[in-house]
């Protein structure tokens, strides 16, 4: 008996061996396996149709052109996947082989350490066809993602609604939105709807102001510096706070979120119970999702920020974003290759066809036939200046203490002032 | 490092499966037994250290630094992230929110849960039911349970349409975006989800409450009420304690709930030591000021069951902690 048990406790020791080693073997979850087959991990944003299926597509699709590939593609929610996963995934040292990539001072950081593939020389045909959008996925010159999608935000908009209350053109200055907004409350109904409970989407408010009452120099300096000392800074949150005050936002907003269900802020929208709502190109998409009938509805209409009389900002100017894609150091070529299939005319052009967002490479602009989206190309085409999204463009710490501080003056707690010293607080830790 | 005569757990342990360098010829039984010691304490000993132990002594070192996660440990700033951590006022509301949630759920909880439990301990139709019914909340997941009550507490959402039905529609208050309001919503989803535990906790200590006390007590004419206030509720003293204990560390250590339902908000209203770590540490790339918070929320935790064992918990653990084998 002594020696049975010996036996088993040996037998159980090298069970647990073994258990140790297939865990620490875990991290090699991707990449050649060295009888050729490669295994490619592809984490982004697309949690909802259509950009879920279309992407699903595009990997089975380059898993039949290249027989020993194999795709793990899978959609997360954009903020969960760009504040969280990739990042810990990146210093974990086990990243997704091809991975969203937002661009501006976050996809900075990750090339200065070192975790992003330098892909300049792979690409140079669709940088010709990308052209100058792809700027913001550049350091140094230097190509480390390709955007698939750029657009701009604006006003998305019911306009039965806008008819119901007598609006018969959407505004051009902040009086006549200022406007507007009255003659929605006063036909009952709810004129804007945030998603202040996840931060960005009424952070974005600020930003557009920022944006129509500084000049293009002034933004433009104070990215590269973190300087915002010009009052140009403060004046936009005295007008955010002005704003506010006309209590134009659904009721509860603070908690609202920006598009998970009938509740959010999007859904509201969707579902005809407010008039309108501050957001990025990918509306329609986030909308389409959220209707009975998984269609985006007729009723949608865009106008950018309108300019602010007097200010020194450009009138016409747009904040506005992308999503691209990067490939991890340490990814297998057949990434870069990946890659170079996303930005295909043809995955392009369907791309722009599924309404999804505005395609990147000239040959697919044609391919956007839903209006909602050719309103916000047209947009982007009358706009003199486009500024990055200004938390992607500060980075995460400025661009989390500025967020922050735009939830608090919604939340009625802190001042103007206070917003731009959070800011440069927070600069001054980085 | 020869062994002496009263061999811990512990150096059995580091001395391996051979204890060398001893001149007296260890019996095959006892080598065995080390062998045994090694084989089952190791796994769960290799776990906790790489798990628990690691991770704690490495956020201590990265909390001296600044550092966003990518690169190598450089700018040694110590001790810039602790100043800053304790003179932010969001993070000093977080731990003012940490111990308004602790408070109440001492004040508040305890009791409810004490009296339920005497209820539920009384012979009555349903008894069965009504036990599963409370436990239910405890068993279901915290992502699941948050989103349901987040879905709930919807501005003009079931709830308040509930409230209306009974007449309460007046009532009705923006549940989660009114600031002075969400931290109470908070401490009612948390009591909603972890009473039924304290309720089976209670349970579980009336169940060693000797009967006949109880039935000496009623033969000499106490009353119901004074038989629970002079005789059970004194007996359960060891399993409130317990409750207290495990209940003031869930409160200091509150995240997951909070996490799913207000994500800290609004305007960090319901942010705790722990949301506040995550939002810092993951969130704006700040790693090394998210570890001196994390140490901090370390310290308060430690310090605190360290003192309550020594003084609270003594009587309750005395003679429960052998001081060696063999």
């Amino acid at each position: 008996m002594n020696r049975r048990s010996t036996k088993r406790l040996l037998a159980g020791a090298a069970a647990v061996g073994l258990a140790v080693a297939a865990l620490s073997g875990c991290s090699a979850s991707s990449g050649d396996s060295g009888d050729g087959k490669v295994t490619l991990t592809w984490w982004h944003n697309g949690n909802q149709d259509p950009l879920k299926g279309l992407w699903e597509d595009v990997a089975a699709e380059f898993e039949e052109a290249n027989p020993n590939v194999t795709v793990e593609v899978t959609g997360y929610q954009n903020e969960d996947l760009q504040k969280t996963l990739i990042p810990n995934a990146l210093r974990s040292n086990d990243p997704p082989d091809l991975f969203q990539a937002w661009g501006g001072g976050e996809l900075k950081d990750q090339v200065a350490a070192g975790y992003v593939k330098d892909i300049s020389d792979d690409v140079t045909d669709e940088l010709d066809a990308i052209g100058p959008t792809v700027s913001g996925w550049q350091i140094d010159g230097a190509t480390y993602a390709l955007p698939f999608s750029y657009g701009i935000e604006g006003f998305w908009y019911n306009k039965d609604l806008f008819a119901q209350a007598g609006i018969t053109a959407p505004p051009t200055t902040l009086d006549e939105l200022n406007d507007d907004v009255a003659k929605l409350k006063s036909a009952g109904i709810v004129p804007i709807s945030v998603g202040a409970g996840d931060k960005w989407p009424a952070a974005h408010w600020w930003y557009n102001f920022a944006l129509k009452d500084c000049s293009p120099e002034t933004l433009t300096k104070a990215q590269s510096t973190h300087d915002f000392s010009d009052s140009c800074f403060t004046t936009a949150g005295e007008d955010l706070e002005t704003f506010l005050e006309t209590e134009p936002f659904n009721e509860g907003f603070l908690a609202t979120p920006a598009q998970q269900g009938a509740g959010s802020s999007a859904g509201l929208l969707a579902s005809g119970k407010v008039a309108m709502e501050l957001m990025g190109h990918w509306e329609p998409g986030v909308i389409g999702g959220l209707t009975d009938d998984k269609k985006v509805p007729e009723f949608l209409g865009w106008f950018n920020f309108p300019g602010i009389e007097g200010a020194a900002g450009d009138p016409t100017a747009a904040l506005g974003g992308g999503d691209g894609f990067a490939c991890s150091q340490q990814a297998p070529p057949e990434c870069v290759e990946l890659l170079k299939y996303i930005m295909s005319p043809d995955v392009q052009k369907r791309f722009g066809e599924s309404g999804a967002g505005i395609p990147t490479v000239a040959d697919a602009a044609d391919s956007v036939v839903d209006p909602n989206l050719q309103m916000v190309l047209e947009g982007k085409q009358n706009a003199s200046y486009v500024q990055l999204w200004l938390d992607t463009a500060y980075g995460a710490t400025v661009g989390g203490a500025m967020n922050d501080g735009i939830v608090n003056l919604f939340a009625g707690k802190g001042s103007p002032k206070d917003i731009v010293t959070g800011m440069q607080d927070a600069a001054a830790t980085e | 490092m020869t062994l002496t005569r009263t061999e811990t757990v512990g150096s059995a342990v580091s001395a391996g499966p051979t204890p060398a360098g001893r001149s007296a010829r260890p019996s095959r039984a006892r080598r065995r037994k080390h062998l045994e010691i090694a084989l089952f304490v190791g796994p769960a000993t290799i776990v906790y250290v790489g798990f628990v132990l690691v991770p704690v002594v490495l956020a201590a070192v990265y909390s001296l630094y600044k550092w966003n996660g990518f690169g190598p440990l450089t700018d040694f700033n110590f001790p810039d992230n602790y100043i800053r951590a304790l003179t932010d006022p969001v993070f000093v509301g977080a731990i003012g929110h940490n111990l308004f949630i602790v408070v109440l759920s001492l004040v508040i909880q305890g009791p409810v849960a004490i009296g339920l439990a005497l209820l539920l301990n009384r012979r009555m139709r349903g008894r069965t039911l009504l036990r599963v019914v409370i436990f239910i909340p405890y068993v279901l997941s915290e992502v699941i349970a948050g989103l349901s009550w987040k879905l709930l507490l919807q501005p003009d959402g079931p709830f308040d349409a509930f409230l209306s039905a009974i007449g309460l529609g007046g009532m009705s208050k923006l549940w989660l975006a009114d600031s002075d309001v969400v931290l109470w919503t908070m401490f009612w989803i948390l009591t909603w989800k972890y009473i039924g535990f304290a309720i089976i906790l209670f349970l579980a200590g009336l169940q060693g409450v000797p009967e006949e006390l109880s039935e000496a007590a009623a033969i000499d004419g106490a009353s119901w009420w004074q038989i629970q206030r002079h005789i059970t509720i004194p007996l359960l003293g060891p399993t409130i304690r317990i409750w207290a204990f495990l209940s003031i560390i869930g409160s200091l250590q509150l995240f997951d709930m909070i996490w799913v339902v207000t994500g800290g908000g609004p305007a960090g209203a319901t942010a705790t030591m722990a949301t506040y770590m995550v939002q810092f540490g993951f969130q704006r790339n700040q790693l090394g000021f998210g570890s001196a918070v994390a140490v901090i929320l370390f310290i308060v935790s430690l310090i605190f069951a360290l003192v309550y064992q020594r003084f609270v918990l003594r009587r309750d653990l005395a003679g429960s902690l052998t001081q060696g084998v063999g």
